[in-house]
């Protein structure tokens, strides 16, 4: 779509010379960018991240006779295995690979080298030849950061405020003492100036007349603490008692294992969150917007305090947006801050935003980012006399050329009527119209919204009607999903449309000044040439639209929905192993109606109601025991079956196979067994029922795993020989199989109904749910899992009640009346006679 | 004096005209000059059966000896019975089979005979339950021998207890029960409700494999019996004849037991399903007015439930024994006697009520499949000379049709519907591309013999019999039926007899004549 467009073709490739003309002549370096950078070597951090990875191609691209050196933390494959995967796959790079055709590899292979190193870690963690190769560079551009506004305080510290200070501090340790020491070039974010309003010049904060209050050192020393204190904290009774049981609500009878792995997890979120929380509060107090602006912040004071002789110079981008030309219009690298809101708000699902109408959001597009960059690498080394302070350069449009909220609101509402998203059914999606509300109101909003939608949920959780239920359940919690993104996003990015400082560019103009004509027009950076209008409705607005893999055609999608594509890649002949669960996944029936059959078969009236009604008294306890662990309801209930015969009941069984089994099994689902084995995967019957019950069903299957009932002189002795398959051994009984044949868990297919199945489902590649449960269903939902909806066949019997049929039917019934009546006339005829004939002895 | 078939001229006087629909019906009002035909009345039965029976044994038709002479002690004797699609619906205690069989069992008492085994000729239909087992031989009979092992049904399946016995003329191979052929007699006890039944296809297709019967349910077979109800021009008919010679051939001795039954169909209270409109007394109408306000208002599963419980008051009008083909001329007369009806031409639409049963959903539930095969196989080709409606015609059905399938008679059928006739309705094209694998496959294989499961081939067997009719009609259209699952039979669904009236004249042309082919009760037409 990107392509097609004709306003985005005709949009120029380069930058509009004519607003050049306007721009003050000022003074040429001798040389020009890639003169002055020839041959040097270069390292860069970060350059898997958005900005990184556009540098990485501009100084490719551009600035021919420079060496890149990546400092990537490492995969298990090692760096370079990253840099490949991760940078120079990227379309970024499609403009070059293009224009290099095959030489493409050995080119970059050439240009650029990765080593393995850790922002996070003191020296960070270098091996010899990355340290080797590090201490060869001449320029060191540090943009490897946390970008993200809610991550935990500690982790954000370590990243944004330690970063900056432990790359300086390693390029002390380099090499020889007497050599000189590399140019650092720091990117950090014009946001450091906070809440702070007014003009915000291009100098250290501690040079402002309100320098920040705290000190770098005092927060590290703190954050160290904290995760410990609040991990400390997360580990008191009530807090444990409290994860367990969400994590019970969640899973329901899953078994131990998932149970405490979920358990875990909700622990290490919590805490997680309430370091998120602590970040936050802590930012807000000191005067920033959030953890990131405040890491940044400190980030910079830390650097410009240990920096001694190392020249440094800091790069301040404001909120960095998609490309206005290079690479290419629109490039655009993950989904980043304005682009969720945009989508969002696209999507209809964004009511309100907050915001003031007439502030100034900063907006800097990639490509003048990266041109900085590579000019303040050019310019050379800043003065390190020692009252000398670290030159700062801020790349951002509001002082020069600032883009309101509220026009960007307008601007996007056109270009979103014109250019309208589709919804599932085909149809044009309207934008709503914001009001520019406080974000006090909003947040309200969106808080109550949520708190209602939590009390449904846990309603529609409970409800008695499975399938109604899972649908409600899932409805509901969608909605909330929404609401609860819409209130973070709020939360986030809020405080980012209603910023008062101005960002001062007056460095950055003076270096652009400073450039020769030629680098002008290569490396423009000059926040001025920005033609907003163009740029939201032609580059930006675009790129995300196209980024979000959103509907932008009207009608049905004529592609394969991605339900058949989840079901072509179950019923792919590369899958080995199909498993199934018995109840409610093939058959809507259960041991305890089994148990009622086998019971009643035969038997008078009378005593088909007594052993009914008397299992029915029992059905709550039953049920709780089986919500709870569905192995030790088994237990429990097998025991009914004490002193029964082993022959009797096999007998029976086959009865009920047809009775009550096939009666109710869902054909779709006989039929999915029956096509995994048509394509040659083996399948298997994993089920709590009783061996002699679903013997019937063995032919189905490649494997059958029931519990085994035990049986002494042919009568059951109400236990099991084992543990029944329940829980967690289900995944084993799954793996296991899967070793005996030598495939792998991810080759298998698993199809379960219940929360308590979920580690028969977690185990494998393509877990299936089947009339899923509501807490299934959520699951399945959140995770992408397949859902099948299977019905018995319409017009199968479903009684009530599982009775089996009575002694016999009513018309033999009669017969058998009628026999009795025979003989009790015959008996009566022969005592009369008898009596009879007594009298007539006695008479006589 | 029972009253002989009768074809009735709609005119403007002419009251609505009673189509079944399931489990109810319509009134619906047939276009002027619409013929309406309706059965023969039920002939007089036989006013003492048993000894028309022990009066059969002893006088048999053919070559055969008397059966008394044919016994003898430390003889090896089966008895082999139609199985519970007939007769339709099941009839009022007892049942004619239990009549015969318990003369038939007098006899090899009195003459000593030890090892006799009762077996249900089952085909590759489903297992009778025992319920239904005790209804056909009664409570006498049933508990002398099941609790024995001594009743048994016919296992198409089992290797081991069929027998090859050879390929006829045309190579087709003749596979049946071993126990029946390598006993010392083998006592076949019919019913005889359509002119189809009997003969020698009692053996040689009610105790036969599948090997064996796929040589004559083929789409090649039943595209050329014109019609399978008529012997004379049916290669159904041909093909078990010629397989039933080869039987008596290899020495397997037959004493072939034939009765028919009169058209009393319905008891008392639906007396008005088999009288003329016209002639419907106040009776008859607050019957008709009860009974179909009442299953509107019944879910659909207890309207089955009431039908299905209905014992027809049939009658036996003839009973004859001894060798087949004999036994079979003087049945296929009998059966005439009582169903035929002449009819002067075709006609360009032919429409039908179907009913709640066919032979293949006694106690169960009859699918789409199920519908299209009554339809276009048993009421269609009941004919002789030419079919009712004319080549190029269009045959009208009424019937629900609903998405509806018993999950353990038809198991087969489900996937048939939902795979096979989603991918073609081509009788041929699906006998060469999905015949073997449903035949042969191991689960189909396991309900038919375990559970109370049709053999996985049957449902093609029912398309098969639709492909004469689906040969030579334009059009098939389904009034009243779900729109769904008649989309899937290939059919077009209508609401209205008018809709599909308007719908038929697409095909056939303005002004078409109609016939209305008023059963059950059934009647056999001979069209000149």
């Amino acid at each position: 779509m990107l392509e097609k467009s004709p306003v985005r073709r005709l949009f120029c490739p380069t930058l509009p010379h004519g607003r050049q003309d306007s721009l003050p002549c000022g003074r040429h370096y001798g040389k020009m960018i890639s003169q002055s950078l020839a041959g040097k070597k270069i390292a860069i951090t970060g350059s898997t991240g958005f900005l990184g990875t556009a540098l990485v191609e501009r100084f490719l691209r551009t600035v021919p006779e420079c060496h890149l050196v990546l400092i990537v933390r490492p995969t298990s494959k090692g760096a370079t295995e990253r840099v490949h995967k991760e940078v120079i796959r990227n379309d970024c790079f499609d403009k070059l690979r293009n224009s290099l055709g095959e030489r493409f590899d050995s080119y970059v292979n050439e240009r650029v080298s990765a080593i393995a190193g850790d922002v996070t870690s003191d020296g960070l963690n270098l091996t010899e030849q990355g340290r080797e190769l590090l201490s060869q560079c001449d320029i060191i551009v540090h943009s490897a950061a946390a970008v993200s506004f809610d991550s935990p305080l500690d982790q954000a510290i370590e990243v944004n405020l330690l970063g900056p200070k432990r790359v300086c501090e390693t390029l002390h340790t380099l090499g020889h003492p007497s050599r000189t020491l590399p140019h650092l070039v720091a990117v950090s974010t014009a946001y450091v100036a906070g809440y702070r309003r007014g003009e915000s010049w291009e100098r250290l904060l501690s040079e402002n007349f309100f320098p920040p209050e705290a000190t770098w050192q005092k927060e590290v020393a703190a954050a160290e603490h904290v995760r410990a204190d609040i991990n400390l904290k997360s580990r008191t009774v009530t807090n444990l008692k409290k994860f367990e049981s969400l994590a019970r609500s969640e899973l329901g009878a899953a078994g131990a294992p998932l149970i405490a792995r979920k358990q875990e997890r909700i622990r290490q979120d919590w805490v997680d969150q309430q370091l998120v929380e602590i970040g936050k509060v802590r930012a807000h107090g000191l005067g920033w917007p959030d953890a990131y602006a405040y890491t940044k912040a400190l980030g910079e004071i830390a650097l410009s305090q240990v920096k001694g002789d190392l020249p440094v110079s800091i790069v301040r981008p404001s909120i960095i947006e998609s490309a206005m030309s290079e690479p290419q219009p629109g490039w655009i690298r993950g989904f980043r801050m304005a682009e969720p809101v945009i989508i969002s708000y696209a999507r209809g699902l964004l009511n309100e935003f907050p915001g003031i109408p007439e502030g100034i959001i900063d907006v800097i597009p990639v490509d003048l980012v990266t041109a900085a960059i590579i000019a303040v690498c050019a310019k050379g080394k800043p003065d390190t006399k020692a009252n000398s302070s670290i030159p700062i350069y801020q790349v951002a449009s509001g002082s020069t050329n600032p883009l309101r909220y509220g026009s960007l609101v307008v601007r996007s509402q056109e270009w979103f009527s014109d250019n309208p998203l589709y919804d599932s059914y085909g149809q044009p999606i309207s934008v709503p119209k914001w009001s520019f509300p406080g974000r006090g109101r909003v947040q309200r909003q969106l808080t109550r919204a949520d708190t209602i939608l939590e009390s449904a949920e846990k309603i529609s959780k409970a409800l008695p009607f499975r399938n109604l239920a899972s649908k409600l359940t899932t409805t509901i919690d969608a909605k909330r999903t929404q609401a609860q993104r819409a209130l973070s996003y709020v939360e986030l990015y809020g405080a980012y449309t209603e910023t008062e400082a101005v960002f001062r560019v007056d460095n950055l103009l003076a270096l652009y000044e400073s450039l020769a004509e030629e680098d002008k027009k290569v490396f423009c950076f000059d926040p001025r040439v920005i033609d907003w209008d163009q740029y939201v409705r032609n580059v930006h607005l675009p790129s995300v639209v196209e980024h979000a893999r959103a509907r932008t055609s009207p009608g049905k999608r004529v592609s394969q929905s991605r339900r058949d594509r989840s079901l072509a890649q179950i019923l792919n002949p590369e899958r080995k192993i199909a498993a199934f669960d018995l109840e409610n996944t093939l058959i809507a029936s259960n041991v305890v109606e089994a148990y009622l059959w086998l019971s009643t078969e035969k038997l008078p009236l009378s005593e088909r109601i007594r052993i009914s009604s008397s299992l029915l008294a029992k059905a709550p306890r039953l049920l709780s025991l089986d919500m709870h662990d569905r192995g030790d309801f088994l237990r429990y209930f097998y025991r009914y079956y004490e002193g029964a015969s082993l022959s009797d009941l096999t007998n029976k069984s086959q009865e009920m196979f047809s009775a009550l089994l096939l009666a109710r099994s869902f054909p779709e689902a006989i039929r999915r067994v029956r096509k995994h084995r048509e394509l040659g995967h083996k399948t298997i019957l994993i089920t709590g029922a009783l061996d002699f019950i679903v013997e019937p069903l063995a032919p189905l299957f490649d494997e059958v795993v029931s519990a085994q009932a035990q049986v002494a002189n042919g009568i059951l002795t109400g236990h099991l020989l084992r543990h029944p398959p329940t829980g967690e051994a289900r995944a084993q009984i799954i793996d296991d199989y899967a070793r005996s044949l030598g495939v792998s868990l991810e080759d298998c297919v698993s199809y379960a109904d219940s929360s308590s199945d979920l580690p028969m489902l977690e185990v494998v590649g393509f877990p299936v749910a089947v009339n899923a449960d509501p807490k299934l269903a959520l699951m399945a939902e959140r995770r992408g899992w397949h859902r099948e909806t299977w019905r018995p066949s319409p017009g199968g019997s479903k009684p009530i009640l599982a009775l089996a049929p009575g002694p016999i039917d009513d018309e033999s019934f009669s017969i058998q009346i009628r026999e009795m009546a025979q003989r009790f006339q015959r008996l009566s005829k022969l005592a009369s006679a008898r009596w009879s004939a007594r009298r007539e002895k006695v008479e006589r | 004096m029972p009253r002989p078939g009768f074809i009735h001229e709609v005119d403007s006087s002419s009251p609505p005209t009673l189509f079944w629909h399931g489990e109810g019906f319509r009134l619906e009002r047939l276009p002027k000059g619409s013929r309406v035909l309706y059965a023969p009345e039920p002939l007089e039965p036989l006013a003492d059966p048993t000894a028309a029976i022990r009066t059969s044994l002893e006088h048999p038709l053919g070559d055969s000896k008397p059966l008394s002479e044919l016994l003898f002690a430390d003889m090896k004797l089966t008895i082999a019975f139609d199985d519970v699609s007939l007769p339709l619906p099941a009839m009022k205690a007892p049942d004619v089979r239990q009549l015969v069989i318990e003369s038939v069992l007098e006899l090899a008492a009195s003459a000593g005979v030890d090892d006799v085994v009762l077996i249900a000729a089952l085909a590759l239909h489903r297992r009778m339950t025992d319920d239904e087992l005790r209804h056909a031989l009664g409570s006498r009979v049933f508990d002398s021998f099941a609790p024995h092992g001594l009743l048994l049904q016919h296992d198409a399946e089992d290797p081991s207890a069929l027998i090859h016995l050879g390929k006829t003329d045309e190579g087709e191979d003749v596979e049946i029960n071993k126990r029946a052929a390598e006993s010392d007699l083998l006592i076949y006890v019919n019913i005889n409700l359509v002119a189809m039944d009997g003969g020698h296809k009692s053996v040689a297709t009610g105790l036969a494999s599948y090997q064996s019967i796929r040589h004559h349910h083929n789409p090649n077979t039943m595209v050329n019996s014109k019609s399978f109800m008529d012997q004379h021009h049916s290669e159904l008919h041909s093909s078990n004849w010629r397989m039933g010679r080869l039987i008596a051939k290899s020495g397997v001795k037959i004493f072939q037991i034939e009765s028919t039954l009169n058209t009393n169909t319905f008891p008392e209270s639906f007396g008005f399903l088999q009288k003329r409109e016209w002639e419907w007394a106040l009776k008859d109408r607050a019957g008709y007015i009860a009974s179909s306000k009442a299953l509107q208002k019944v879910p659909g599963k207890v309207a089955r439930s009431i039908f299905h419980s209905i014992r027809a008051p049939h009658a036996m009008t003839s009973v004859q024994a001894g060798e087949v083909e004999a036994v079979h001329a003087q049945t296929t007369q009998n059966v005439l006697k009582q169903q035929n009806i002449e009819v002067q031409g075709q006609s360009d639409i032919l429409t039908m009520g179907l009913p709640f049963i066919c032979p293949y959903n006694v106690n169960s539930i009859m699918n789409p499949i199920l519908v299209a095969c009554l339809g276009l196989g048993y009421f269609f080709n009941l004919y002789r000379g030419k079919p009712l409606v004319r080549k190029g015609g269009v045959v009208i059905i009424s019937h629900p049709t609903r998405w509806e399938f018993h999950p353990v008679h038809h198991p087969s059928y489900i996937d048939f519907f939902e795979e096979v006739l989603a991918d073609t309705k081509d009788p041929v094209e699906i006998a060469n591309k999905y015949e073997v694998s449903y035949a042969q496959d191991p689960w189909y294989r396991h309900l038919y013999r375990t559970s109370y499961a049709y053999h996985g081939v049957h449902p093609f067997y029912m398309w098969y019999w639709c492909a004469h009719a689906l040969d030579h009609l334009s059009k098939v259209i389904i009034l009243g039926g779900d729109r769904k699952s008649v989309e899937r039979l290939g059919f077009i669904p209508a609401s209205t007899l008018t809709d599909a009236l308007e719908i038929a004249k697409h095909y056939v042309g303005n002004d078409p004549t109609i016939t209305h082919l008023h059963a059950p009760p059934i009647m056999m037409a001979n069209v000149s």
